[in-house]
């Protein structure tokens, strides 16, 4: 299965020690943006190069790797990215996300709660959660240094003043460890919560941006809101359409150009477990 | 008027490279008091207001500012080069405000007037929506800007509306200096005598120190009680405003008073 051509993992050894040598210090200061020396990777800016070259320096040959996109172990990136790591690497591949140590994510947190050991990585496209406010990014890191986050509540004010609510429903910004406040990466806000005091290690990395962060296990995360209108979750009508479950990310899914849809967990892996509980009855997930 | 200076210059010296534009200015100003700078363009007002205001580092001198101290007390003078940028930067956004020219200068023109005007309420940590509005819509009215306009865009609004915005952004907070580089001048007759009745009116009733920039001596003479003229970087001439205008001793007062056209 492994290309003996292509180096471990793709990237040269000191390459990774570099990477790892930033990773560390993510973990060391949960939340803050190490700038570390992204390299150019054979899949275009967009598709995950950042989650790649964290992935590539910290899998070893004995771990278990799963990659999600969207939730999903069958889309295009996830299919590519996990077929980039079995040719560089040879390791164990798996849908299943608890017998995995490395998840690599785009868009999602997997729904099944990930337990201690299990290593989080996420593509982050836009590192900066202030950058829409403030373009100058000499002016950004002065603010974080300084943490001086009035910017952060004028976005969300914005959001009140013209719906009513706060509209952001994705990369919604997080206050790590009391400290530094944190994109998310485009997670969906209902991932939110899952982050806080996770038993999981969650790296975070930006390849074109040139970033990485970290939230090491057990640590807080919260997400800001207004005292009048906190943070909150959507909540869906109905359950999934394949396996019943109500306490998972629907998407909607047009069936027909009569109206029809659906509404089916967007974690193709807890779909499919929910759905095999389902079936044989008595037995536990 | 109290006992202790709130702002003292003493010295003031600042250079782009080695062109020193201002020459060891020195004043104090007590609170509420307004403070005119005038001069023509290039005399290093502006230059002057930013060093003041610890937006521009003086080469010499000091700027020393009487910090808050509890709710009500006036602490010593601090020195406020020898300051943390942090102490800096929250003096800066609580304790004093700064009016430019360019209202664009001073406001987030994509967001709604509502944030605008309370954003430093929500950098000081306020994080009840339904108060934050309450006090943008009392601000906007007591800048007479229809509070009905709380969610329109500054860049929406006429030069005057943006200016006067920007002066409720800056006063929010209730602080005790304002800084304004020519508050006035990029807005036409009628709306700057509105603006100058606003600004008196403010001043006088939130008992507000004001260090005001400005090239137009009816402005000086309307809003300042003392006033710095300037020349070549150097204070030329300094005193109470009626004085220094009814009875101008250094020559170049003499020119700039003999300038203005009666209309």
């Amino acid at each position: 299965m492994r290309d003996m051509h292509i180096h471990f993992a793709y990237l040269d050894e000191r390459t990774k020690r570099m990477i790892r040598r930033a990773i560390l210090k993510a973990v060391a200061i949960p939340g803050y943006q190490v700038p570390f020396g992204s390299r150019e990777m054979p899949l275009p800016y967009g598709w995950g190069t950042g989650g790649i070259q964290v992935t590539a320096s910290i899998i070893g040959s004995d771990d278990v790797l799963k990659v999600i996109d969207q939730g999903s172990d069958d889309t295009v990136n996830a299919v590519n990215i996990r077929r980039f790591f079995q040719r560089t690497t040879g390791v164990e591949v798996t849908t299943d996300t608890t017998a995995a140590s490395i998840i690599q994510t785009r868009h999602r947190i997997p729904e099944t709660p990930l337990r201690e050991g299990q290593i989080l990585v996420y593509q982050v496209p836009v590192p900066e959660p202030m950058q829409h406010l403030e373009p100058l990014e000499v002016e950004t890191r002065k603010l974080h240094a300084l943490q001086e986050y009035g910017l952060m509540h004028v976005n969300l004010y914005e959001d009140l003043a013209h719906f009513g609510q706060i509209a952001t429903t994705y990369d919604y910004p997080v206050l790590v460890n009391s400290r530094y406040i944190m994109a998310p990466s485009p997670i969906p806000k209902f991932d939110n919560p899952k982050m806080h005091m996770n038993p999981a290690l969650q790296l975070f990395g930006a390849g074109r941006e040139k970033r990485i962060y970290a939230v090491p296990p057990y640590t807080s995360v919260e997400s800001l809101g207004f005292e009048d209108h906190p943070f909150s979750v959507q909540h869906w009508e109905q359950p999934c359409g394949i396996c019943g479950a109500r306490d998972s990310f629907l998407d909607e899914v047009i069936t027909d150009d009569q109206g029809g849809r659906l509404f089916v967990c967007s974690d193709s892996d807890y779909c499919a477990k929910t759905q095999a509980a389902a079936e044989r009855p008595g037995s536990a997930l | 008027m109290s006992q202790a200076p709130l702002l003292r210059v003493r010295d003031l010296r600042c250079a782009y490279g080695a062109r020193e534009v201002v020459r060891g200015i020195s004043f104090d100003l007590w609170p509420g008091e307004v403070l005119a700078v005038v001069g023509e363009s290039g005399s290093g007002k502006s230059t002057l207001l930013n060093a003041v205001a610890a937006r521009h580092a003086p080469v010499g001198g000091t700027v020393e500012f009487a910090v808050r101290q509890g709710p009500d007390g006036v602490g010593e003078l601090a020195e406020i080069y020898a300051m943390t940028e942090a102490q800096r930067r929250l003096l800066a956004r609580t304790d004093w405000g700064f009016v430019h020219q360019n209202a664009a200068d001073g406001l987030r023109m994509n967001v709604s007037a509502g944030a605008n005007v309370s954003e430093r309420l929500m950098a000081l940590g306020q994080r009840h929506y339904g108060r934050l509005r309450a006090q943008a819509s009392d601000w906007l009215q007591r800048v007479e800007i229809d509070p009905a306009r709380i969610d329109d865009r500054p860049d929406t609004f006429s030069g005057g509306m943006r200016q006067r915005l920007q002066i409720a952004r800056n006063l929010i907070t209730a602080p005790r200096l304002v800084f304004m580089d020519e508050p006035t001048s990029s807005l036409d007759v009628s709306v700057q005598a509105r603006l100058l009745d606003m600004l008196r009116m403010l001043t006088r009733q939130m008992e507000l120190a004001a260090i005001i920039v400005t090239h137009d001596l009816a402005v000086a003479r309307l809003l300042a009680q003392r006033m710095v003229v300037m020349q070549g970087g150097n204070a030329v001439e300094a005193g109470l405003t009626d004085q220094v205008l009814d009875d101008p001793q250094h020559p170049y007062t003499q020119l700039l008073v003999s300038s203005v056209l009666p209309p």
